[in-house]
């Protein structure tokens, strides 16, 4: 046995061995203990280098609030850091890495950057980096020069570049009351709300129940604390309407009383064999909620009391009692109240050594007395610790100390020690009680704040609520329980506590002045000189302050750091504390890997749309693409076939015999009602109650300012009965648009809108042999010239099933729009596909269609970008002016018809080489030298029909450009070179081809 | 934040898409005024307590509401179908 472990074994089980390495070297130690309690049991103190000064650092808490042992858990190639030692439970081949230290822990390089030590002080990096160095170097370019470096010298943990091999879970949950804490006032709450018939969840962040009755020495009843912590756990486990979650810290407080919290289920890199997550992440919506997050001790600030082995008094006796292990074997306790003598006879029993106990306080209570007899000392009142010596601390010094004027005198007085366990006192954790919202109420006596006033339905109890004794603790739980179940208080007995009856009042002294280095924030490295120095400069606000010094703003959220900060604010400033004022506590409350929040979820349980002919064009050799939720196919490649081959021969079949391309994904929206030619009328730029019926029209929408939303063709197919489509990126936005009008502008209007979108299935047949594809097939109408003229309807069967089919053509061909109902989609699909083999029908993909679009001029939404008007695309020409419509009020403001906007044109490439969607259009320069942006290019592609390489632009000015010469340039992807400037209708533009 | 849809009854916020200022008025829709268009348009009160904002449940029964909200607290202080209110009084297109 190590010579640090304690005769008694706490709650280890020490019949079992675990084996985890440090720095590489393998150590041993227990289930029960964290990589904290195995490394101190292992004698090892120094574990880490600080943030800037890069001094040595230990163990300074035994909990969530450990500013100081951060470690990298490495897993493989994989490496999760700033993980702090405290909350580490041991594993069988934890494998661990200290931090912020070159070459090794031991001799750190980056120490020497302590000999500067004046020279970092607050607000250095921008003072010195940011401010007005003269010449080359001056300003931030200094800064850029040097900031790698910095970075580099600066910082915590590194994280690795390996995927994350870990599986992540979330849960939503739901219940009457919350109860958050595990300590002897939450378990009383969580056993009174369930007794009352509640659905309660009860989250500790520990693995563990008991919170302080696991190493308070206290009895609760006839038996030890922590006996009957375990034995509560369990009977309320084991209740039905109890969900009780341990090793789960509730971490954000929301509104509406919904709460986030963090389990940690197999929280180890690789999780478990048993397909258990690493953590899971909680939703939980509370009727009520029970805060009994109890108390979190903050040290005393005195020069030097950053040095591994100077710890809090409350961790020195949880890792004596909990854990039963020694935090050193010569150790002395500097502390402004009571509870630390609990701590030095806690220490003194397990077998160390209590060398000193040093009181700043003049008078101490008879308790406090007992308990340093039992620890062995005579305790040196109206004292104070001034320093300490030592890589791994040796020696204290000791001087007099009034705790009325804060003055320190006479000589140090030196003492050796391996440990110094100190406490200023105790602070509640009123972290998410600030999150919810209100302002913290100071109390005098503790010296510290309590909670506000409740904002949102939470309960107070224990420590967290103020409460000083456990006596308290349990009744005020138990009350709480009681009210959040919303029953009155109540008077049976509570188990009787024996513990001894301290004084919980500390001094109101939570710093010692004196020559040397005094760290408020141990993990940002913030000296109390960092804070006086704020103060100098004018940075007194509590917000200032933070942001000025980074005080409080590291991993730990200044737990230890918060009230030490502002006490020593409120001292430069000659106020007292609560008129300084505190900062608000924000959601995390403890780290959240980004796992656990950004893991995917099966995509966050978004569907994946497969139209009907899915099966179809993935059998047929269909590379699909994701287009939004969509999934559709880019090309239907042959064998030995690039992209861009297989595209140019699908596009090159369309304009030469057919194609036939699934279009299923377009919006559908049916619009019926007796108002809805009207409503039409409102919400296109052009008009439709004029449309006969059995014949569709192409429309534009705009948006109230005037700005085009989206365009496509809308069918009258009854008197009161529309069919229109919309693109298939803004079907979601059109439906969501037309429903506000309906119900929030117009709702007198009598139009129904539904999306039918999955209800139809559609196929484009588009080319030359087109009308002989479906003259093949089509039976019950003529589609013929006269029965289907250009925009016209007609409706018949294909193979028997119905389909209504629209002549209409987005590729410039000849081309109709055959729907039916989605389930006989693959059918009719199957049979075009039979009709069109003797012109060899070819399917084509978005490729194609892209390519085929360009090459006629038709937008989309590379161009309907959400800045483009109609004239700058040149749709003037539907832009009604016997009526009004929505946008037609400011589509013609003076900046939106200003004669250099960016309008539509077409580009053409010069030098065969290809042109890039996103591209600038100049004027002039050169691959190196960037020129002016006239413009750039939203959609290009290889042109099978004009054999060149073509683009859509927007180019300020427009069509006025038309016959000029340009440059896209391109230095992303190092592409410069000639283009023309063309109309965008670059094939057929009088449209011949379609009206066929 | 919980959202009590009139339909549905209440739902959690994430059903629902934000719609904006229900407190906006649209003019007249022949009206000229680019003033009166650009306000309603463009212009937005921030008040710190209640407000009236659109809401359309968009994971659940679609309709719009009008939720009255302390933008403080996000206490919600009401709720009703917009189609209801027709507050921005158009009667004409
Ligand atoms: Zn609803």
């Amino acid at each position: 046995m190590s010579p640090r472990r304690a005769a008694s074994t706490g709650l280890v089980d020490r019949s079992q061995a675990l084996r985890f390495t440090f720095d590489g070297r393998t150590y041993s130690g227990h289930p029960g203990d964290t990589l904290a309690s195995a490394l101190l049991a292992n004698g090892i103190t120094l574990v880490g280098r600080s943030f800037k000064y890069h001094r040595p650092r230990g163990i300074f808490t035994a909990g969530v609030d450990e500013p100081n042992a951060l470690v990298t858990v490495l897993s493989g190639d994989g490496r999760e850091p700033n993980i702090p030692a405290t909350q580490i439970e041991l594993y069988e081949g934890l494998e661990v890495e200290s931090q912020n230290r070159f070459p090794s822990l031991e001799y750190d390089l980056g120490a020497l950057g302590q000999l500067a030590g004046p020279l970092l002080s607050a607000g250095f990096y921008y003072k010195t980096f940011m401010g007005p160095v003269f010449g080359p170097l001056k300003g931030t370019r200094f800064w850029m020069i040097c900031e790698h470096a910095i970075r580099r010298a600066a910082g915590l943990g590194r994280a690795g570049y390996e995927k994350d091999p870990a599986r992540y879970e979330e849960m939503n949950a739901f219940c009457d009351v919350l109860v958050v804490g595990a300590g002897p006032a939450g378990l009383m709450a969580a056993e009174a709300a369930a007794k009352a018939g509640r659905r309660v969840i009860l989250a500790e962040q520990e693995p563990k129940a008991g919170g302080s009755a696991l190493w308070s020495g206290e009895m609760i009843g006839t038996r030890p604390a922590h006996q009957w912590a375990q034995a509560m756990a369990e009977k309320l486990a084991a209740t039905e309407n109890v969900r009780f979650l341990p090793r789960t810290t509730v971490w954000g407080y929301y509104d509406g009383n919904t709460l986030a919290a963090l389990e940690r289920v197999a929280d180890r890199p690789s999780g478990t064999a048993k397909g258990l997550p690493r953590l899971r992440l909680w939703n939980i919506r509370a009727g009520k909620v029970v805060l009994a997050t109890g108390s979190l001790e903050r040290p005393v600030v005195f020069p030097g009391n950053d040095r591994p082995g100077v710890m809090l008094a409350g961790a020195a006796e949880r890792y004596a009692r909990q854990y039963g292990v020694l935090p050193g074997e010569r150790i002395a306790v500097f502390t402004n109240n009571d509870g630390a003598y609990r701590a030095a006879a806690a220490l003194r029993k397990a077998g160390a050594g209590v060398v000193a106990i040093v009181d700043v306080r003049p008078e101490i209570s008879d308790a406090a007395r007992a308990l340093a007899q039992e620890a062995g000392v005579e305790p040196l009142l109206g004292h104070a610790v001034t320093g300490t010596a030592g890589k791994r601390l040796t020696r204290i010094t000791i001087q007099r100390f009034d705790a009325a004027t804060g003055r320190v005198s006479g000589d140090g007085r030196p003492v050796d020690v391996d440990c110094l366990a100190v406490s200023g006192g105790w602070s509640p954790t009123i972290h998410l009680a600030s999150q919810a919202g209100g302002k913290p109420v100071w109390d005098e006596a503790l010296h510290a704040f309590l909670p506000p006033s409740p904002m949102q339905p939470w309960v107070g109890a224990g420590a967290f609520a103020g409460a000083k004794t456990t006596v308290e603790a349990l009744s005020t739980g138990r009350d709480a329980g009681l009210a959040a179940a919303g029953k009155k208080p109540s008077r049976a007995r509570l188990p009787a506590v024996t513990a001894p009856a301290l004084d919980p009042a500390p001094a109101p002294v939570l710093e010692i002045k004196a020559a040397g280095k005094a760290f408020v924030d141990l993990q940002n490295d913030v000296t109390a000189e960092d804070v006086r120095l704020a103060h100098r400069e004018g940075f007194i606000s509590v917000e200032h302050l933070k942001r000025y010094t980074t005080l409080g703003m590291a991993t730990d959220q200044g737990k230890t750091s918060n009230l030490p900060g502002l006490a020593i604010m409120a001292d430069a400033r000659g106020l007292p504390i609560p008129e300084v004022g505190t900062t608000r506590f924000r959601p995390p409350f403890s780290p959240v890997s980004i796992g656990a929040l950004a893991a995917d979820r099966h995509r966050h349980f978004k569907p994946d749309r497969l139209t009907p002919m899915h099966d179809w064009h993935v059998g047929h050799g269909a590379r699909m693409m994701e287009a939004g939720l969509w999934h559709r196919p880019m090309i239907y490649g042959q064998p030995g076939e690039t992209v861009e081959q297989a595209y140019i021969r699908e596009a090159a079949a369309v304009r030469r015999s057919v194609g036939i391309c699934d279009v299923s994904t377009l919006g559908k929206i049916a619009v019926k009602g007796p108002d809805a030619a009207e409503f039409l009328d409102r919400v296109y730029t052009n008009t439709f109650s004029t449309l006969p019926i059995g014949k569709a029209r192409y429309g534009l929408m705009l948006r109230e300012d005037g700005i085009v939303l989206d365009d496509g063709t809308t069918w009258r197919l009854g008197a009161h009965d529309f069919l229109m489509t919309t693109t298939t990126a803004n079907a979601g936005k059109v439906m969501q648009h037309l429903e506000y009008f309906l119900d929030a502008v117009w709702p007198h209007l009598k139009v129904h809108v539904t999306s039918v979108t999955d209800q139809w299935a559609g196929a484009a047949v588009a080319g030359p042999d087109a009308r002989r594809v479906l003259e093949a097939c089509v039976t019950g109408t003529g589609v013929d010239n006269v029965a289907l003229p250009f925009m016209g309807i007609v409706h018949g069967r294909i193979a028997g099933a119905p389909v209504m089919i629209c002549r209409l053509s987005f590729s410039g061909e000849l081309a109709y729009e055959v729907y039916c109902g989605a389930g006989h989609g693959a059918h009719v699909w199957e049979a075009l596909m039979d009709a069109g083999e003797p012109f060899a029908i070819t399917p084509y993909g978005m490729e194609a269609l892209g390519a085929l679009r360009i090459e006629k001029g038709h937008v989309t939404g590379a161009e309907i970008d959400g800045r483009t008007t109609a004239r700058d695309l040149y749709l003037d020409g539907m832009l009604s002016k016997k009526k009004p419509f929505i946008g037609s009020a400011l589509m013609d403001r003076e900046s939106l018809i200003d004669k250099n906007r960016l309008r539509l044109v077409g580009i053409v490439s010069l030098d065969g080489q290809p042109l890039g969607g996103g591209a600038h259009v100049v004027e002039k320069g050169s691959l190196d030298e960037l020129g002016a942006s006239i413009g750039h290019i939203t959609a290009a592609c290889y042109s099978p029909a004009l054999e060149r390489h073509i683009g859509l632009a927007l180019v300020k000015g427009g069509k006025s450009r038309h016959g000029t010469r340009a440059f896209v340039s391109d230095p992303l992807r190092k592409r410069f070179g000639p283009v023309e400037i063309v109309s965008h209708h670059f094939y057929d533009p009088e449209g011949r081809r379609m009206h066929g | 934040m919980l959202i009590p849809c009139p339909h549905c009854g209440p739902r959690d916020v994430q059903e629902f898409s934000y719609q904006g200022d229900a407190t906006r008025k649209r003019p007249d829709p022949a009206s000229t005024d680019v003033h009166a268009w650009h306000a309603y348009v463009y212009d937005r009160p921030n008040p710190a307590g209640p407000h009236r904002e659109y809401w359309q449940h968009i994971g659940g029964c679609r309709a719009h509401i009008v939720v009255e909200r302390d933008t403080l607290s996000h206490e919600v202080l009401g709720a009703a179908f917009a189609s209801d209110l027709s507050n921005q009084g158009g009667t004409r297109p």
